[in-house]
């Protein structure tokens, strides 16, 4: 029978089928960060240990902060104590984390792709729902609760049942100055943030095997704001080309990883690459997105009653009021960074832009890994960035979660290359519209919601 | 570990509010907290609370006998984003061991299934017509029966809902997930052993 790229990862990894379907799957990967500190509470209580640290890495990147790279150095008492019981958990049990100062820290979908710890076929969990990223390079990879890391560290292995098999296809080629964020914004606002609800999304057709892995990454990052379970990109040339000489790196045979022809998938959908333009978010979905060239919609242009309703509250948060130009909505700052948009790639197409001019509004630029800053800094990114004006810092998930201290105010508008829009996402009362790397940088330069010239 | 969950008769909340995301539901900055009873606090936070901290008394959750509420009805997408468990601590804090939804976000129903918080979908004119009630006759009860898979609401009316099975089986007889998986442990070490 033929199978979709996912059935056969799945198949492969099938520990124990009950009668109902319910699988219990072998784990080979599992990634931590300090929010995991429920989990190893839990397993605390339990009386349990870990029962293969060897397959599971921690990385300190949700608290950690974006200036300064020492725990004792922590200014926030109860940050400082996150990370150091993510440290604690780490050590005692026996598994290797890269904690701040490590030359090898970096947010864990940034950083652990870029170790070689992710490899094409693997199963990989991780408590962070962004964790369909590491699909990019061919992985069945999928975002788990603090009582399913417990499992997961317990066992090896996680309950699941076989998500809806979705293909997704881009065809034709990506205009000049549209990313791979343009394309995950553009689809969501096409099916909607319930559209591949509960889904396993494999990313196909000619523009997403032309696409680099850091674009894929950032593709299959955003799989998740469309409501699915995870996303992935059959591995082929470009994905070995990657992995080469990456420290944890191991050779693998991609040749049977891909969808059989004829393989069956549930929901089908096909978008025309060549008509996606630059793209931002105005409210407070990810769903809610349009060309950066139009206009934010009006409630009375809503195809339904119940999405009227939800437009004008998101207006009413965003402090728009429908039917502006996005190119006369001013910014107060801008974020680049976050596991969707902080690699190498996202740094230059930003410094592009940026070279040799100055931003009208701070910027905050925060690298995906340690590894990725030393790069960009090798490369003189450091220098563009910081003499346009913006702040170049250390990495960490910062303004993509405000966790660590960093924080939009109350009824800032800041323009971020992160995932999620949400309300109070990055501040309490901080209005956020999620664009690319470049788009970012032009509105920078700006001040206000503007695509960068392609 | 959660406490069996068989039947519950409550008071209903209507949560008229689709895409509910867990940020809102506890906001990212008290998720550093270790859990305690300092929880309920958290549970939509910005929704209930003013910048100054008071109680923002338009907001339903905060108006009696909501605030009493065991069960929450809301709508659309409830628990979408992100993965944070922190968000079922919060929603069990308030009092909440039920969610009555038309849809969920993936992570949050798993979440949820494992800490006892029970999700329930209905459809959507279901889930309306609940809310309505609910809002119309304020303190008025649903129950909600596990074993028969059913929701019954005020005016006697049965609404049929599925949980998946074994979650539903753990729910049901309080049983710890990882204590059942550690029974397969054989099959575990078989399956390592086999890709040595
Ligand atoms: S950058 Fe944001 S989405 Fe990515 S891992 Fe960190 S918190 Fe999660």
């Amino acid at each position: 029978m033929p199978r979709t790229l996912f059935e056969k990862i799945w198949d492969a990894h099938v520990v124990h089928r009950r009668d109902d379907g319910l699988c219990l799957l072998y784990v080979d990967r599992h990634y931590f960060h300090e929010g995991s500190f429920h989990a190893f509470n839990m397993l605390r209580a339990k009386g349990l240990k870990v029962r293969r640290p060897d397959l599971s890495f921690g990385f300190g990147d949700h608290y950690v902060p974006t200036r300064g790279r020492e725990t004792a150095a922590i200014p926030d008492p109860e940050i400082r104590g996150i990370v150091e019981t993510f440290e604690k958990n780490a050590k005692e049990a026996g598994i290797q984390a890269f904690e701040i100062a490590d030359p090898r820290q970096g947010i864990v979908h940034v950083a652990g792709p870029e170790l070689g710890l992710t490899l094409p076929g693997m199963t990989v969990v991780c408590g962070d729902s962004h964790t369909s990223s590491h699909g990019a390079l061919g992985a069945l990879a999928f975002g788990i609760g603090a009582s399913e890391v417990a499992h997961v560290l317990a066992t090896q292995t996680i309950w699941q049942s076989k998500p809806r098999q979705i293909r997704i296809a881009f065809e034709g080629t990506l205009p000049a100055g549209s990313t791979a964020k343009d394309m995950a914004l553009a689809l969501i606002a096409e099916i909607g943030t319930g559209g591949a609800l509960g889904g396993a999304i494999e990313f196909m057709g000619s523009a997403v095997r032309a696409l680099s892995v850091e674009a894929r990454l950032t593709l299959c990052n955003m799989a998740i704001e469309a409501g699915a379970r995870t996303g992935m990109v059959a591995p082929d040339a470009t994905t070995l080309a990657w992995l080469q000489g990456r420290p944890f790196a191991k050779p693998v045979d991609i040749a049977p990883l891909h969808s059989d022809d004829g393989a069956a998938f549930d929901r089908d959908a096909t978008l025309d690459a060549a008509r996606i333009a630059p793209m931002a978010t105005w409210g407070t979905s990810p769903e809610e997105a349009v060309p950066l060239s139009g206009r934010v919609p009006r409630p009375e242009d809503a195809p339904d009653e119940a999405r009227q309703k939800a437009w004008r509250g998101s207006l009413d948060y965003m402090g728009l009021s429908g039917g502006e130009r996005l190119s006369d909505v001013k910014v107060d700052r801008v974020f680049l960074g976050s596991c969707t948009n902080s690699r190498l790639e996202d740094l230059r197409a930003a410094a592009a832009v940026l070279q040799g001019r100055r931003i009208a509004v701070p910027m905050l630029v925060s690298p995906g890994s340690t590894a990725i800053k030393r790069e960009a800094e090798a490369e003189g990114l450091d220098r563009i960035f910081r003499e346009a004006g913006a702040s170049w810092e250390e990495s960490g998930c910062s303004l993509c979660v405000s966790m660590n201290g960093d924080s939009v105010a109350e009824g800032e508008r800041c323009a971020s290359t992160s995932n999620r829009n949400f309300r109070g996402r990055q501040g309490r009362g901080a209005r956020t519209h999620l664009v690319s790397p470049a788009s970012a940088a032009a509105s920078a330069l700006a001040g206000r919601l503007v695509a960068a010239e392609a | 570990m959660p406490d069996a969950f068989t039947t519950l008769t409550a008071v209903a909340a209507p949560l008229d509010m689709s895409n509910v995301d867990t940020d809102q539901i506890i906001p990212a900055r008290f998720m550093r907290r270790p859990r305690d009873e300092r929880y309920a606090q958290y549970g939509f936070h910005d929704l209930r609370f003013t910048p100054e901290g008071a109680a923002r008394p338009d907001f339903v959750l905060n108006r009696p006998p909501f605030d009493q509420a065991g069960i929450l009805i809301a709508s659309r997408n409830f628990g979408v984003g992100s993965s944070r468990e922190a968000a079922v601590y919060a929603l069990l804090a308030m009092g909440f061991r039920c969610v009555i939804a038309e849809s969920f976000g993936d992570i949050f129903f798993s979440n949820a299934l494992k800490n006892g918080l029970l999700p329930v979908r209905l459809p959507e004119d279901t889930c309306r017509s609940l809310r309505q009630h609910a809002a119309e006759h304020p303190g008025s009860r649903l129950t909600v029966d596990l074993a028969a898979n059913i929701v019954t609401d005020a005016e006697g009316n049965a609404h049929a809902f599925t949980i998946p099975p074994f979650a539903r089986d753990c729910l049901l007889r309080g049983l710890d997930e990882i204590g059942m998986t550690l029974t397969l442990l054989p099959a575990i070490e078989a399956f390592e052993a086999a890709r040595g």
